[in-house]
């Protein structure tokens, strides 16, 4: 995977570099430095790191108090994080797995999303789930999902999906900074990979999108990993002169929509690609928002949606490999839809 | 007046064929798992996997009842039980080495190994996931008038899950034919019962739910088959669920990616003293059902079947990509 950060041409050289779990923990530390009603809650969080080693050495630092080990109890301890968010803590839970949401829906869905807006805006719920996600790992069916887009059915919630080192630091001070419960699905492919991190406090906006590759010829919507594998594939396409334009989502709700419209209007073709399974997706809304809008004038092509097969994940490598997209994959399929094969 | 037996409880209770066939299976457990560990070292197996050396009284001493028509509902760390309630360990390393002639046709891999057909309904990637099921599976037995009975395994960890207490209540509540047994090994992860657990053991959770329950002794592999022959005698008779705590303690990591940070050396080695199948072994041979030879012979046995299985399992056909998308339905 190449430590594809931010718009090459814009980088000076020697800037300090940090992996992507490096970043996420520099954020969890500033933001307990700063503030005092941060705590972590999560389980094997402490002296074990997490079981991704993203809050590695922070028990050291902050003490058992504030980075507390959660029996397995993924209910009622995301539950206890959304009761002490709305009287006066800033939690940051870490699932171990995003799958393991699926045991608190009801607090996360039910409680968190809806406790403003119920009680008539006199609460807030500035919590903020940790999710690790994605396949890749060989873990099989219950521990490779990719669910963020359930989270964005969900009117109260936000839900970001950072794809590069300074994103997972800036996003996660940006959900602290949120009065509104906010679900980071970090991908797990990604925990490694190297990038440029500015030092100090910044907050990633929420709600935007960005070009990470100007094109002409095709726009490419893609977060989280799938925005490496889509500029790999958009490089391989100069070959044959295709020049694609590569966007990263990176924030699922609230979606910005300006973003993606505005290339589209430019390309005229719109592929999106995500690793949730495709029906019912990310790529459904996003292509719904297009063809409900002005934009839609301008598509001289079918939209075309690349996801997950529809199957859970399998454990087998290779038909883990062939389940969701790769960069292959991207390449084809967007050769086909510049060539209107679609 | 004949003498009380004063035997150990299996040496009293099973044939001596049962007894070498279980301590057979308890080397093949141990077997398999350093197999699978080696395998993963080599690259042959993707993914993490969680195993059970330390565990295998626990495991096998819970199945000595059972038939096919048994059944058991299995955790993510579930090679021992696999094996314990008969599989084949080919299949097994099949599944592992993604296969389609695994269990799981290369589906599910280590963390839901199962043998549907032998009546275990499969480990679990999700911790507590098979505490529910477990309870569905005896009230299937109860409704449809059988008298199989249902073990659900699960750690000392999944005791935290509401899914423990509900399976818990609705078992009482149903009177149905299930025995919960817990292995405690002391950690989930790296979280120690003291810490996470509000009772000492896990068996006084019983209380709460009016049905019995026991702590033993783990790695005493009769200590454990008399437990669960009471509780299978329970649930066979109609009289409803049981708990049963197995005290034991993994020699490994939690899984592939534990540094042990969290428990000392110390700890590892006292209990490796407390090994259960050196422990059975021995017991065996004090009460003259085995000499030292045949328990060799025993355990040389077992790890042949374990190099058999690794080859037939490395000789076997992948699935095929085109079939991803298999099983998620019913075929016509
Ligand atoms: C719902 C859920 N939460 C967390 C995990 C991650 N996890 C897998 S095993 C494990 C520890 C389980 O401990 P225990 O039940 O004692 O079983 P042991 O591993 O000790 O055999 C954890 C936290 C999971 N798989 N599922
Ligand atoms: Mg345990």
């Amino acid at each position: 995977m190449n430590a594809m950060t931010d718009k090459p041409s814009s980088q000076p050289q020697n800037l300090r570099t940090l992996s992507y779990s490096e970043a996420i923990r520099e954020a969890m530390a500033i933001a307990m430095e700063a503030d005092p009603t941060v705590i972590l809650m999560g389980e094997d969080i402490g002296v074990y790191g997490g079981a991704f080693q993203v809050t590695l050495d922070l028990v050291d630092r902050f003490g058992t108090d504030r980075v507390m080990d959660t029996p397995i109890s993924e209910l009622g301890g995301a539950g206890v994080a959304v009761g002490a968010a709305l009287t006066g803590l800033k939690p940051i839970f870490e699932f171990q797995f995003s799958d393991f949401a699926m045991l608190a829906m009801e607090q996360i869905v039910n409680q968190a999303a809806k406790l403003r807006y119920m009680l008539g805006g006199e609460a807030s719920v500035p919590v903020v789930f940790r999710l690790p996600a994605g396949s890749g790992t060989g873990a099989a069916a219950q521990h490779s999902q990719s669910i963020e887009a359930w989270f964005g059915h969900v009117p109260g919630l936000k839900v970001l999906q950072p794809a590069t080192p300074e994103d997972a630091k800036g996003m996660l001070l940006a959900a602290l900074a949120d009065p509104d419960p906010v679900m980071i699905f970090e991908h797990k492919l990604l925990y490694k990979m190297k990038g440029h991190v500015p030092e100090g406090s910044y907050l990633t906006p929420v709600g935007k999108a960005l070009v990470r590759r100007e094109g002409t010829d095709v726009t490419i919507v893609a977060g989280s990993i799938m925005l490496h594998r889509a500029l790999e594939a958009a490089e391989q396409l100069t070959k044959d002169g295709i020049n694609a334009e590569v966007i990263d989502l990176r924030c699922i709700r609230p979606i910005d929509h300006e973003t993606i419209l505005a290339s589209v209007r430019k390309t005229g073709k719109l592929m999106v690609v995500y690793e949730g399974v495709k029906a019912f997706g990310v790529g459904a809304e996003i292509s719904a928002m297009v063809a409900e809008s002005d934009a839609f004038d301008f598509l001289d092509a079918p939209i075309l949606r690349l996801g997950a097969a529809d199957a859970p994940v399998p454990y087998n490598p290779d038909l883990e490999r062939a389940s969701v997209p790769q960069v292959d994959s991207i390449e084809a399929a967007a050769r086909r839809l510049t060539r209107r094969e679609v | 007046m004949t003498q009380p037996d004063n035997r150990p409880f299996a040496i009293r209770t099973y044939a001596p064929d049962q007894l070498r066939e279980a301590l057979k299976r308890m080397y093949l457990i141990r077997r398999f798992e350093e197999g699978a560990e080696d395998s993963y070292m080599r690259g042959l197996i993707h993914g993490t996997m969680h195993l059970s050396i330390g565990q295998e009284a626990s495991a096998m001493a819970s199945c000595m009842e059972l038939t096919d028509d048994d059944k058991i509902t299995s955790t993510h760390r579930g090679h021992g039980h696999c094996i314990a309630k008969g599989a084949e360990v080919g299949r097994m390393f099949a599944e592992f080495f993604g296969k389609e002639t695994g269990y799981c046709h290369g589906r599910g891999g280590s963390m839901h190994i199962a043998d549907v057909k032998t009546g275990n309904l499969g480990a679990n990637g999700i911790v507590g996931g098979g505490l529910p099921i477990a309870v569905g599976a005896a009230l299937s037995a109860k409704r449809l008038g059988k008298s199989d009975v249902t073990i659900c395994f699960f750690g000392d960890g999944a005791n935290n899950e509401g899914a423990f207490h509900e399976a818990l209540n609705m078992a009482s509540v149903w009177k149905l034919p299930v025995v919960f047994i817990c292995e405690n090994n002391g950690y989930g992860m790296s979280t120690s019962i003291a810490r996470s657990t509000s009772v000492k053991h896990i068996a006084d959770r019983a209380v709460a739910y009016s049905m019995p329950g026991v702590t033993v002794d783990g790695n005493d592999f009769s200590a454990v088959a008399e437990a669960v022959h009471h509780a299978v005698a329970r649930a066979r008779a109609g009289e409803g669920p049981s708990l049963v705590e197995n005290l034991t303690y993994r020699w490994r990591g939690h899984s592939k990616s534990d540094r042990n940070r969290y428990r000392t050396k110390e700890e590892i080695e006292e209990w490796m003293t407390r090994d259960p199948i050196a422990r059975f072994r021995a017991e065996l041979i004090a009460h003259g059902v085995l000499d030292e030879a045949s328990a060799d012979a025993i355990e040389a046995a077992a790890i042949a079947d374990m190099e058999a299985g690794i080859e037939f399992a490395k000789a076997s056909p992948a699935p095929s990509i085109s079939d991803v998308t298999r099983y998620v339905y019913a075929e016509n």
